[in-house]
C-alpha cells in the first residue's frame, strides 16, 4: 500500500519539478530574447502562440474544432484599433481591454447558435459564421475595408511608458501573452477544466452525471474567443494596423495548423506549432521557396494529420512518459 | 412609370444571374452531401477539384486541341479517377480516425493545389473560349442573356436530375443508401463497402469537376476560384441539413435566387445574404431545413 | 515659369530643417521593389518593372560615387499587410534606403506612412489614388507617372465633350478605385454631366455580370470603369457578352493599359478614347529605351515600367549630385531638378511629392491602321501638365502652402 501511494507523488512531484524548470527556462529565454532577434518578428511569434493557445483550450480540451476563430482574432483588431485611433486619450491597455471585451461578446453570439450542434456541424457553422464576420468587416467605413486601417498609435502605458520603443513594447507584449497562457493553464487545471475533459471523453456520460453541458461548452467557446481577440488586440498594438487577414479563413485554418503541429491538447504545443509556422513564414517568405508556402504548409498538414496526430510536443510527452520515468 | 419599369427588367435580370450561381451552388454541394452521405467526410478539398476540372479543361484544350465537349466527358473521369486514388490511399488510412482529421487532410490537400497551380500559371485569370455554338446572347426583353450562360442552367439542372435518378431508382443507387444507413449490415451482405466508398469518392469528385468545366469559359480560370466559391457552398449544405440530396439541389438554387434579389434590392448585403439565412435557419432548424437530426 | 518657381521655394524653404549628412549611409544605396509580382496587377509592373529598375541601376554601372547598388524585390500580393510589413522589416533589418514600385493605392498609403515616420524614401510609380499627394502627401515620397485626378481629367472630359453626359462607375473597391470613382464624378460634374448610378466591385473579380447588369439598367450613356487590369479586361468582355453596346450605351476605361489593350485585341478594342502618362512609339528617345526593354523581355513596356526606370534614374542622379542618400537631401535635390529623359522632356515634382508632365490622348487604332502587334494608339492630343493634375490650389497635402499656392 505504502509503495503505491507514494511512487505516484514522487513522479507527481518529479513531473511538477520538471514542468517548473521548462518554464523557468522559458522564461528566461523569452526575456533575453530581444536582445539576440527582431523584436517585431518575436512579438508576432507571440501573439500567434496566444492565438493558438486559445483555439487549443477549445478542439484540445473540450473536442470543438472551430474553423472561424480568425473572426476573434480579427475583431479585436479591429476594436483596438478603432478605439485608440479614434479616442486619443486611451491608452493603449485600455483600447486592449476594449477589443478583448468585443471578440468574446461576439464569442458568446457565436457559441449561442454552434454549440448546439457538434464535430464536422459545428466546424461548418462557425466558419460560416466567421465569413459574415469577414464580409461585415469588408464593407463596414470604419475598418477601412480591403485598404486595412492604418496608423493605430502604440501610445503610452498607463500613460507612461512610451511604447514606440521595441523593447518595452516587447515586455507588455510578453506580460500579456503570458497572463493569457497562465489564464488558459489554470483553466484547464480547474474543476472547471475536469468537467471540460469529461465532456470531450463521453458527452453522453457527463450529461446523466447532471452536468450542464451546454453551458460547460459555452463558457469555454466564450474564454478561447476572447483570449484569441487579445491576441488580435495586442498585434493591432505592435504593428499599429488592422486588416481582412486576420479575419480571413486562411487565419482559421493557419492556427488548426499551428496547434496541430504542436500538438492538440498540450499546454506548450500550440506555442511550438506557432514559433515553427511563424519562422517559417519568415524564413521561407524572403526567398525563392516564399511563393511556394502554401505547397508547404498543406504539406505539413496533410504530414501531421496521417503520421503524426499528436504533434511535436504531444510525440516529446509520449516519450519522456515511456524512457525517464 | 419608369420608376417601376426599370426595377422589374433589372429584378427579373439579376434573378436570371442568381439562378446562374444557383446551378453551380447545387452542383457542388450535390457532390458535397453525397460524399459526406456516406463517408461522413466535410470534403474541403471540393473547391480545389473544381478549380482543378476547370485547369484540366484549359490544358488539354491548349496541349492537345481537345475541345469543349471532350473536356466536358473526359475531365469528370480524370479528376474522378485522381479522387479515388485520393480516398484510397489519404483518405482510407484515416477513416476510423474522428472526422474532423479527414476534414482537416482535405484541407490541407487543398492549400497544395491551389499553390501549385498559383505557382505554374500565376494568380491572375486564365480566359477558355467559349464554344462556337454558344456565342451570343438571345433578347430576353429584360435581357440579353448570353447563350452560354443559359447552357450552364440547362447542363447543371440535367446532371443534378441524372444524379438524383441514379441515387433513387438504380441499383448501386440502393447500395449507396443502404451504406450510408448502416454500412456493417451491407458489408454482411457481401457487398463491397470500401469499393463503394472508393467510388462515391471518385463520383463527387467528377461532379465538382464537372461544375469546374462548365465554369471555364464563364470565370477566368484561377487557382482561387474554388476556393471562396466552396465556403458559401459549405453554407448553403449547413442550410440544407447535410444528409438529404434534394435538399443540397433546392437549398443550392434557391441561394442563388435569393443572392441575386439582394443584389437588386441591397447589393452591399449580396455577400452576406447566405450567411444570414444560415444563421436564421439554425435558430429555428438547427438540423437544416431537410435533416433528419444528427 | 513664375508659377512652377514659387512653391519650388516654399518646398525648399520647408525642408531645410532636416539635418544633412553629405555621405551615403553603410557605402551602399540599397533599393527594394515592392510589386504585385503574381497577382491581377503583374502585368502592369510586376516583374517588367524589376527589369526596368535594373536598366536604371545598370545606367549607373551598379554604383554612384564608389557606392554599390544593391537591390531586393518582394511581391506584396497586393496586401497592405504583408506589404508594410515587408517594407518595416526591410528598414529595421536590410536597412533599405528607398522603397520603388508600389502598386496597390492601399499597400502605398500603408507603406509611405512606414517611409515616413522612419525618414526613408519612396518611389511610388504604379499607384494611382490621387489622395497620394493629397491628403496621403509625406515629405518621405513622390509619385511618378499618372494620378486618378489626371486619368479622369483626360479620359471623361474629352468623353462628356463628345456628348456623353450620363454616367455609371463600376468602380474596385478599395483605395485606388474609391478615388477613380471620386474624381470621375468630379469631372463629370464640371463638365456638364451627371453621375446616374454608382457600384463598386471587390479587386480581382471573376465574375461581371450582376454589374453588368446593374449598370446597363440604369440607363446611363457611358460605362465608366474606374478599375484596372485583369478587372478591366474582365469587365469589358462581359459587357461585350450581354450587349451592353448594342443597346447604345459605350464603355469608358479610366485606367486602361496597353498590356490590357494588347490583351484584348484591337477587334474588341478598336476607336476607345483613353488617357496614357507614356507611349512607347511617343518619340524618339522613348522607341530606342522601349526597343531595350522590349529585348530584354518580349513585350513592349507599360507606361508605369517606363515610370519606374524614370524615378529611379531621378533618384540616383540626385544621389550623385549631392553624394549623401539621406532622404531630405535627396529629395530636395530630386525637386530641384527638372525631369528630361525619355519619359518626359518637361516633369518637374511640386511641393506635394507630385511629378506634373505632359500627358497624351490617344485613341486605340482599327486593326487596319495597326501596323505592328504594339502599334496600337493613336495620338490624338497632348494633355499639358497644369491642365491634367490637380492644381495646388484645390491641394488637401500638409506640405503646400495653400495660401502661397492659392496665389501661384
Amino acid at each position: 500500500m505504502t509503495t503505491s501511494t507514494l511512487y505516484p507523488d514522487t513522479l507527481q512531484a518529479s513531473r511538477q519539478r520538471r514542468q517548473l524548470q521548462l518554464g523557468l527556462a522559458l522564461l528566461a529565454i523569452a526575456l533575453v530574447a530581444p536582445f539576440v532577434a527582431y523584436p517585431i518578428f518575436l512579438m508576432k511569434i507571440l501573439c500567434f502562440a496566444l492565438f493558438a493557445c486559445a483555439f487549443n483550450l477549445l478542439l484540445g480540451y473540450v473536442g470543438l474544432l472551430s474553423f472561424g476563430h480568425a473572426a476573434f482574432l480579427g475583431t479585436g483588431g479591429y476594436i483596438t484599433g478603432f478605439l485608440l485611433t479614434r479616442y486619443s486619450g486611451l491608452t493603449p491597455e485600455l483600447g486592449i481591454l476594449g477589443g478583448t471585451a468585443a471578440a468574446t461578446l461576439l464569442g458568446l453570439l457565436f457559441g449561442l447558435l454552434a454549440i448546439r450542434r457538434q464535430g464536422i456541424y459545428f466546424a461548418m457553422i462557425t466558419l460560416a459564421l466567421a465569413q459574415m464576420t469577414f464580409f461585415i468587416y469588408l464593407q463596414a467605413p470604419f475598418t477601412g475595408g480591403e485598404n486595412g486601417m492604418h496608423g493605430v498609435p502604440r501610445g503610452k502605458l498607463l500613460g507612461l511608458i512610451d511604447l514606440k520603443n521595441d523593447l518595452a513594447m516587447y515586455y507588455f507584449v510578453l506580460a500579456i501573452c503570458l497572463s493569457g497562457y497562465l489564464l488558459i493553464r489554470r483553466t484547464v487545471n480547474s474543476p472547471f477544466g475536469q468537467v471540460l475533459y469529461a465532456i470531450r471523453e463521453n458527452e453522453p456520460r457527463a450529461i446523466s452525471l447532471g452536468y450542464n453541458v451546454a453551458a460547460y461548452k459555452l463558457l469555454a467557446f466564450v474564454i478561447s474567443a476572447g483570449i484569441a481577440g487579445l491576441a488580435g488586440a495586442t498585434k493591432t498594438v505592435v504593428f499599429q494596423f488592422a486588416s481582412l487577414t486576420d479575419a480571413h479563413w486562411h487565419m482559421s485554418g493557419e492556427v488548426i495548423l499551428m496547434t496541430l503541429l504542436g500538438g492538440v491538447g498540450t499546454l506548450l504545443g500550440p506555442v511550438v506549432g506557432s514559433s515553427l509556422v511563424v519562422w517559417l513564414h519568415h524564413v521561407l517568405g524572403g526567398s525563392v521557396l516564399g511563393s511556394w508556402m502554401g505547397t508547404i504548409l498543406g504539406t505539413i498538414f496533410v504530414l501531421c494529420v496521417l503520421l503524426f496526430r499528436d504533434g511535436l510536443v504531444g510525440y516529446v510527452q509520449k516519450f519522456v512518459r515511456r524512457n525517464l520515468r | 412609370m419608369t420608376l417601376f419599369d426599370i426595377p422589374t427588367a433589372a429584378l427579373l435580370g439579376q434573378l436570371m444571374l442568381g439562378l446562374i450561381n444557383g446551378a453551380f451552388y447545387a452542383l457542388l454541394s450535390l457532390g458535397l452531401a453525397i460524399i459526406f452521405g456516406l463517408l461522413k467526410v466535410i470534403n474541403f478539398a471540393h473547391g480545389a477539384q473544381y478549380m482543378l476540372g476547370a485547369f484540366v479543361a484549359l490544358l488539354l484544350s491548349r496541349h492537345f486541341g481537345i475541345d469543349y465537349w471532350a473536356a466536358l466527358i473526359l475531365v469528370p473521369v480524370l479528376v474522378g479517377l485522381s479522387g479515388c486514388l485520393l480516398e484510397r490511399f489519404l483518405l482510407r488510412p484515416i477513416a476510423n480516425q474522428n472526422h474532423l482529421y479527414s476534414l482537416l487532410l482535405t484541407f490541407g490537400l487543398a492549400l497544395i493545389m491551389q499553390n501549385l497551380f498559383t505557382n505554374l500559371y500565376g494568380s491572375s485569370g486564365n480566359a477558355y473560349p467559349t464554344p462556337e455554338v454558344f456565342r451570343g446572347a438571345v433578347n430576353l426583353g429584360f435581357m440579353h442573356l448570353p447563350l452560354y450562360r443559359a447552357w450552364v442552367i440547362v447542363a447543371a439542372l440535367a446532371v443534378c436530375l441524372a444524379a438524383w435518378f441514379v441515387i433513387e431508382k438504380t441499383r448501386l443507387g440502393a447500395y449507396l443508401r443502404a451504406g450510408t444507413e448502416n454500412p456493417q449490415l451491407m458489408q454482411g451482405f457481401g457487398i463491397n463497402i470500401p469499393f463503394l466508398i472508393t467510388l462515391t469518392y471518385g463520383f463527387g469528385a467528377a461532379l465538382a469537376a464537372f461544375a469546374g468545366v462548365l465554369a471555364a469559359p464563364l470565370y477566368s480560370v484561377s487557382p482561387t476560384m474554388g476556393a471562396n466559391l466552396l465556403i458559401v457552398v459549405f453554407a448553403v449544405v449547413v442550410i440544407g441539413g447535410m444528409g438529404s440530396i434534394v435538399g443540397a439541389v433546392v437549398t443550392g438554387l434557391a441561394m442563388g435566387l435569393i443572392e441575386g434579389l439582394t443584389k437588386v434590392i441591397y447589393p452591399q448585403a449580396a455577400t452576406t445574404v447566405i450567411f444570414a439565412v444560415m444563421v436564421m435557419v439554425l435558430l429555428l432548424k438547427p438540423n437544416g431545413l431537410f435533416g433528419k437530426g444528427a | 515659369m513664375k508659377t512652377t518657381i514659387k512653391p519650388l521655394v516654399a518646398a525648399l524653404a520647408m525642408i531645410t530643417a532636416a539635418g544633412a549628412h553629405a555621405e551615403i549611409s553603410d557605402k551602399e544605396i540599397r533599393i527594394g521593389y515592392l510589386a504585385d509580382m503574381s497577382g491581377a496587377y503583374r502585368d502592369l509592373g510586376g516583374p517588367g518593372g524589376l527589369e526596368a529598375l535594373n536598366m536604371a541601376v545598370e545606367d549607373f554601372g551598379g554604383q554612384v560615387n564608389g557606392a554599390k547598388i544593391v537591390v531586393r524585390s518582394a511581391d506584396d500580393r497586393n496586401s497592405p499587410d504583408v506589404g508594410a510589413n515587408t517594407t518595416r522589416e526591410w528598414i529595421d533589418q536590410g536597412k533599405v534606403d528607398v522603397v520603388a514600385g508600389l502598386v496597390s493605392s492601399a499597400v502605398t498609403i500603408a507603406v509611405t506612412r512606414i517611409l515616413e515616420d522612419t525618414n526613408r524614401f519612396g518611389l511610388v510609380s504604379i499607384s494611382a489614388s490621387s489622395a497620394i499627394t493629397n491628403e496621403y502627401c509625406t515629405p518621405n515620397h513622390v509619385h511618378w507617372v499618372y494620378d486618378t485626378y489626371a486619368m479622369a481629367n483626360g479620359t471623361a472630359k474629352a468623353i462628356v465633350k463628345e456628348g456623353g453626359d450620363s454616367w455609371s462607375i463600376l468602380a474596385a473597391d478599395y483605395a485606388f478605385g474609391h478615388a477613380m470613382e471620386a474624381d470621375v464624378e468630379r469631372t463629370v460634374l464640371a463638365a456638364g454631366g451627371k453621375v446616374v448610378s454608382k457600384a463598386r466591385h471587390p479587386l480581382a473579380s471573376s465574375d461581371f455580370s450582376s454589374y453588368i447588369l446593374q449598370a446597363q439598367s440604369s440607363g446611363a450613356k457611358v460605362i465608366g470603369l474606374a478599375n484596372a487590369a485583369s478587372d478591366t479586361v474582365n469587365a469589358i468582355t462581359t459587357a461585350k457578352q450581354f450587349g451592353l453596346t448594342d443597346s447604345g450605351q459605350r464603355l469608358a476605361g479610366l485606367m486602361v493599359f496597353i498590356s490590357d489593350v494588347h490583351a484584348l485585341g484591337l477587334e474588341a478594342t478598336q476607336g476607345m478614347q483613353l488617357t496614357t502618362g507614356w507611349y512607347w512609339d511617343q518619340d524618339e528617345e522613348s522607341r530606342a529605351w522601349a526597343k531595350r526593354f522590349f529585348e530584354r523581355t518580349k513585350r513592349m513596356p507599360t507606361m508605369v515600367q517606363a515610370g519606374i526606370y524614370s524615378s529611379t534614374r531621378h533618384y540616383l542622379q540626385a544621389i550623385k549630385d549631392t553624394g549623401s542618400d539621406e532622404a531630405q537631401v535627396v529629395r530636395k535635390q530630386m525637386l530641384a531638378t527638372p525631369v528630361n529623359d525619355m519619359f518626359t522632356n518637361n516633369g518637374r515634382i511640386r511641393e506635394d511629392g507630385r511629378m506634373v508632365y505632359d500627358m497624351s490622348l490617344v485613341q486605340v487604332k482599327t486593326p487596319a491602321e495597326s501596323t505592328g502587334e504594339w502599334d496600337l494608339y493613336k495620338i490624338v492630343r497632348s494633355i499639358p501638365g497644369d491642365e491634367a493634375f490637380r492644381p495646388l490650389s484645390e491641394s488637401k497635402c500638409k506640405l503646400v502652402d495653400t495660401k502661397l499656392a492659392g496665389k501661384s
